[in-house]
């Protein structure tokens, strides 16, 4: 034991030291170098992500280190590899981005990577410092990116508007951690859920706990923490938005079904009925706030809220059945999320530069009929609709929600699903029904690529859903 | 031979192969959309052409599913689990039956974006197979659901001006009707750890469950189906939907309602059934009398034939609720009358939309003297509408009327009433289109059928006559399977000891629901060709629940009936 205290077993950690090392080095050679060569940092940058995702899938799960405040368990490697997906992915969009707009800086990718390490920590935190520390990490390179324009006073607005709330939101977190370390004595998620399960909840403890899931919703954007949200995701270049949409909130939300389902066990049913108010909240505010919408970043900004409110439906839930759903429902949501974006990111008119307006969309079936159709696919599938794939993200939330009789949450959920529809559909009217515009310019080839895999998911994704769902099966399990 | 083949899956996804073929087709030039054009129509009718070998290959004194296909998908979770009993098969000929005739019907008044337009019917297609053949329930509720992306694309792209609100109105409509059913799907999952829907009718749901359960499938079949008051995206949708469009939504997208109450609330919630079987009437009665009286006001003429049809399927709620094999048979019968002769009044109506475009009812007249053909045509099919004797409307109507009548004579009565109306408004509509002098300029002009119009209105006309002479082809597949149902019923609700007797007497004296079927056929003055042999097998005892249901459903029904009797009578003064 004590040789273990004295130089800690980093195997479980490998993957993270891999893409801190190459976020270092990417770093002294983008600043030893000029423009040129930004797409070759941002290759570095992919590739150190695959390796990192290949280093996730051969690690041997089931192993913990620094004191038991990192695990590695399956429901860690599933998040992770999701994490990378979305962090490669985004890193992948923002190099057709560059291409056409002032965006060519060597700082997003290492910024990227970073953001990507602290995500990392957060989904096998299971030590309160530890997931501050994780939270952190993530939080401060994304008010980074956030702001990468610097010229542009949009995008500095919505990184200090982030960073304001943020810094507050974390100010609670930290609070709350500090309440449960007082009336508990740990920081450790299994001595916090003995302690409770020995004394109870006390009034303390269900401070310090609400405290807590403040500071995290606030990160997940669930109503009513969410004001951030539209601001930064339409201040945010787009690129930015859909790392934003995408890695943090999967992490966020493996964070909080950690945080909830280890360190708070003992705790369900007072944590239950938080979780449920952030649910119907957030699921109601998005699928209403979003129908007023025309810019399309601030529509998908509210429509990520009201997504999270239908995970949340899972983890309210409290048991394996919802853990699954939250994984599955996150996984299509990623999926998902990226694919919009790189529709949104190919909004680009050779006069115009970017467009954000859902008008500018219209008559895309005439003039890019592939991209309307894949648009018009992860559209129906955000809105749930049968045979796609977000259905069947709904389908195991729900699932999870009426085994655990929580009935009228599964019907406020599918009632705020019809309603979220029109304002899915309304995007379908402009891009099928109505009369083209301008042309867009033609899409770059990453985000052909990107739009290709996540459409194409969404339809064909019976082909591959049994090894998905075994993954998330035994990633739930390992919470258990 | 053919039962070693997935026949139903090679049904279901043929249409996909025409989608792939057509997505193959280059250019967009006049010989490129010739082509696409007849991919689809091969790709529809070589699938038409299947579907009669499961109609060949059907065992029809089987009760149960046959051509039962089934591999794990999710394990204990769902799986691809199909086949197709008397009553889905039928459904599953129909819909192939109409596709060739929607393709042919598209042929000249499609012209924008024709690659899309087939691609969207054929997955169409797919999809309103899929409804008929699932035998996993999550699997219906997908292909369920699915359907209305392709008709909300249909509707609008290729509708009429105001195809924005309709087609929005449609989908949000029928989604938030579906959705509760999604929640009740998942409750009877976990209560009967299944999603098999053979085993799920095994299942003996808990009562108070049962009236919950009910009420969320209700929702959805209801307006799918569509009853009033939940109807009103129907008529929006039929005005503004194309030709085609319309085709399909009065022929097969109406019937996943009235199947749906077949296959899911009657067998799983047989104690809700009856014991909400008066809120069925007393919605049913109102239907038919208020739609009839609407439709009677209608200037246009989509929209009279959509109000039509809301009430024809509230004769088919009012049998299926009957709860006993005269109803039943009769709402399968007249499901499938309807879908042919609703089908053929649209594409009545889009050969002269096609022509002067408009659907004004005034603003046509005399059409009998230029085109003679059509005149014909078109008053077939409103008799059968009407529900005249020797035409396929009029087995079904009456069967459901004799079904109700049994258990409910008030609705039965109220309902009545309305086939009175649906003579008024059919003949009125005939008589201002059709007959009269040739007044308008435009009308002058009018070219009778074209070929390619006798071949899609000849065949339709040829099968309403037929079947409303010779029902029994329909009566015979369908027998089993609804005896079983009937039997399986009054089993469930009957539990008492005491009808049981009368039930066997019953039995004894008519032998098999075709044999009820027929003594009503006969009294009406048309004996059916020959007596069938078989079906004797599980003679059901369908004393048994009626008497029961008289109970249930008595003074409910007297809010419909009378009080609209003098409008009625107004309205056959006029047309006079």
């Amino acid at each position: 034991m004590s040789e273990l205290h004295l130089f800690p077993n980093l195997v479980p950690v490998l993957p993270e030291i891999i893409l801190a090392v190459v976020a270092i080095i990417l770093l002294i050679a983008g600043a030893f170098t000029d423009e040129e060569a930004v797409p070759t940092l941002n290759l570095l940058a992919i590739f150190a992500m695959i390796g990192a995702i290949v280093a996730v899938c051969t690690l041997s799960g089931g192993s913990s280190t620094f004191d038991g405040a990192f695990q590695f368990d399956n429901f860690a490697r599933y998040l992770k590899v999701l994490v990378l997906i979305g962090g490669a992915v985004s890193i992948m969009m923002s190099m057709s981005y560059a291409r056409f707009q002032s965006f060519s800086r060597f700082e997003y990718p290492v910024l990227i990577l970073l953001s990507t390490v602290g995500m990392m920590l957060m989904i096998s935190a299971s030590d309160m410092i530890a997931v501050y520390l994780g939270l952190e990490l993530q939080s401060l390179a994304i008010y980074i990116v956030v702001s990468i324009n610097r010229d542009s006073v949009r995008s500095t607005e919505a990184g200090l508007k982030y960073f304001v709330l943020g810094a507050l939101s974390s100010g609670m977190l930290l609070y709350g951690i500090s309440l449960i370390y007082g009336f508990t004595g740990g920081t450790n998620f299994y001595s916090i859920a003995e302690t409770i399960s020995v004394d109870g909840a006390g009034l303390g403890v269900i401070f310090g706990l609400v405290f807590i899931l403040a500071g995290v919703a606030f990160k997940i954007s669930a109503v009513p923490f969410h004001m951030w949200t539209p601001d930064v995701y339409e201040g945010a270049p787009s690129p930015v938005t859909a790392f934003l949409a995408a890695a943090p909130k999967v992490a966020a939300m493996a964070l909080l079904v950690r945080v909830v389902m280890e360190a708070f066990q003992p705790a369900l049913i007072e944590w239950q009925q938080i979780i449920i108010f952030l649910s119907v909240m957030s699921m109601i505010l998005g699928a209403f706030a979003a129908i007023g919408q025309s810019n399309i970043k601030r529509l998908m900004a509210y429509s990520s809220i009201g997504h999270i409110g239908y995970a949340l439906i899972g983890l309210a839930a409290g048991t394996e059945q919802g853990v699954i759903g939250v994984v599955i429902y996150m996984t299509v949501y990623l999926v998902t999320t990226l694919g919009v974006f790189a529709c949104i990111i190919a909004m680009r008119r050779t006069d115009e530069g970017m467009v954000e307006d859902i008008a500018d969309l219209a008559g895309l079936a005439k003039t890019n009929p592939w991209m309307a159709a894949a648009f018009t696919a992860l559209l129906f599938s955000l809105a749930g609709i049968p045979p796609l794939v977000g259905f069947f993200g709904k389908f195991y939330v729900f699932l999870a929600a009426v085994e655990a009789d929580l009935i009228p949450l599964a019907i406020i959920g599918v009632l705020s699903s019809a309603v979220g529809c029109f304002y899915y559909l309304r995007i379908i009217k402009v891009m099928v029904f109505d009369e083209p515009k301008d042309r867009l310019e033609p899409m770059a080839g990453e985000l052909r690529l990107v739009l290709a895999v996540s459409g194409g998911f969404s339809v064909l994704f019976f082909l591959v859903w049994t090894p998905i769902l075994s993954a998330a099966t035994a990633a739930a399990q390992s919470l258990f | 031979m053919m039962s070693d083949w997935p026949i139903l899956s090679i049904l279901i996804f043929l249409p996909l192969v025409g989608v792939a073929f057509i997505l193959a087709v280059r250019g967009n030039d006049e010989a490129a959309v010739e082509n696409i054009r007849r991919v689809a129509l091969i790709a529809t009718t070589f699938n038409f052409i299947l579907s009669l070998w499961i109609w060949i290959g059907f065992d029809p004194a089987n009760p149960g599913f046959q051509f039962v296909e089934r591999r794990e998908w999710i394990p204990g979770l769902i799986s691809y689990y199909l086949g197709v009993d008397g009553i889905s098969m039928l459904f599953v000929i129909l819909t192939t039956f109409l596709m060739p005739f929607c393709i042919l019907a598209s042929w000249k008044s499609v012209t924008v974006r024709v690659r899309e337009y087939m691609v969207a019917f054929l997955v169409l297609e797919t999809l309103m197979i899929g409804v008929f053949c699932s035998l996993d329930i999550v699997i219906f509720y997908v292909f369920f659901e699915g359907g209305l992306i392709p008709m909300f694309l249909i509707i609008g792209v290729w509708g009429g001006p105001r195809k924005i609100y309709a087609t929005f109105k449609f989908f949000l409509y029928t989604l938030t009707g579906s959705l509760l059913m999604l929640i009740a799907i998942i409750a009877m999952y976990w209560q009967a750890g299944t999603t098999s829907i053979p085993d799920l009718m095994a299942y003996q749901f808990p009562a108070d469950m049962q009236a919950w359960l009910f009420f969320a499938f209700f929702a959805s079949f209801a307006v799918k189906m569509p009853m009033w008051p939940v109807h009103t995206w129907l008529p929006d949708a039929h005005v503004e939907a194309p030709t085609a469009g319309s085709v399909l939504l009065a022929g097969i997208l109406l019937k996943m309602g009235g199947y749906g109450f077949l296959r899911f609330s009657l067998p799983m919630f047989p104690d809700a059934s009856s014991e909400f079987a008066w809120l069925i009437f007393t919605l049913s009665v109102i239907a038919v009398v208020v739609t009839s009286l609407t439709a009677l006001a209608q200037q246009d003429m989509k929209k009279l034939i959509a109000y039509s049809s809301v009430a024809h399927m509230a004769f088919v709620t009012m049998g299926i609720f009957a709860m006993n094999v005269q109803g039943i048979q009769g709402a399968i019968y007249l499901m499938l009358s309807h879908g042919i002769v609703s089908a053929a009044l649209f594409l009545c109506v889009g050969v002269v939309y096609d022509r002067t475009h408009t659907r004004e009812i005034s603003a046509y007249g005399g059409l009998i003297q230029r085109m003679p053909w059509y005149a014909t045509v078109f008053l077939v099919f409103t008799m059968a509408n009407v529900g005249l004797p020797g035409t396929s409307g009029f087995v079904g109507e009456f069967l459901t009327l004799i079904g109700t009548y049994k258990v409910n004579t008030l609705a039965a009565v109220g309902a009545t009433t309305g086939v009175i109306l649906s003579a008024a408004y059919a003949l009125y509509l005939y008589r201002r289109v059709v007959l009269g002098p040739l007044e308008k300029e435009s009308m002058r002009r009018m070219q009778d059928l074209s070929l390619r119009e006798k071949v899609i209105l000849v065949p339709l006309v040829i099968l309403t006559i037929l079947f409303g002479v010779y029902p029994n082809p329909v009566l015979h597949v369908t027998d089993a399977s609804v005896n079983a149902l009937v039997s399986d019923l009054s089993q469930s609700i009957g539990a008492q000891p005491g009808p049981a007797v009368d039930g066997a007497a019953f039995t004894n004296e008519t032998g098999s629901s075709a044999d009820a079927v027929n003594r009503g056929l006969e009294a009406a003055g048309m004996a059916p060709a020959a007596g069938d042999g078989h079906g004797a097998a599980s003679g059901s005892d369908h004393g048994a629940e009626e008497s029961q249901l008289d109970e249930n459903s008595h003074g409910e029904a007297a809010t419909g009936d009378t009080d609209h009797a003098s409008p009625a009578d107004a309205a056959d003064g006029e047309e006079e």
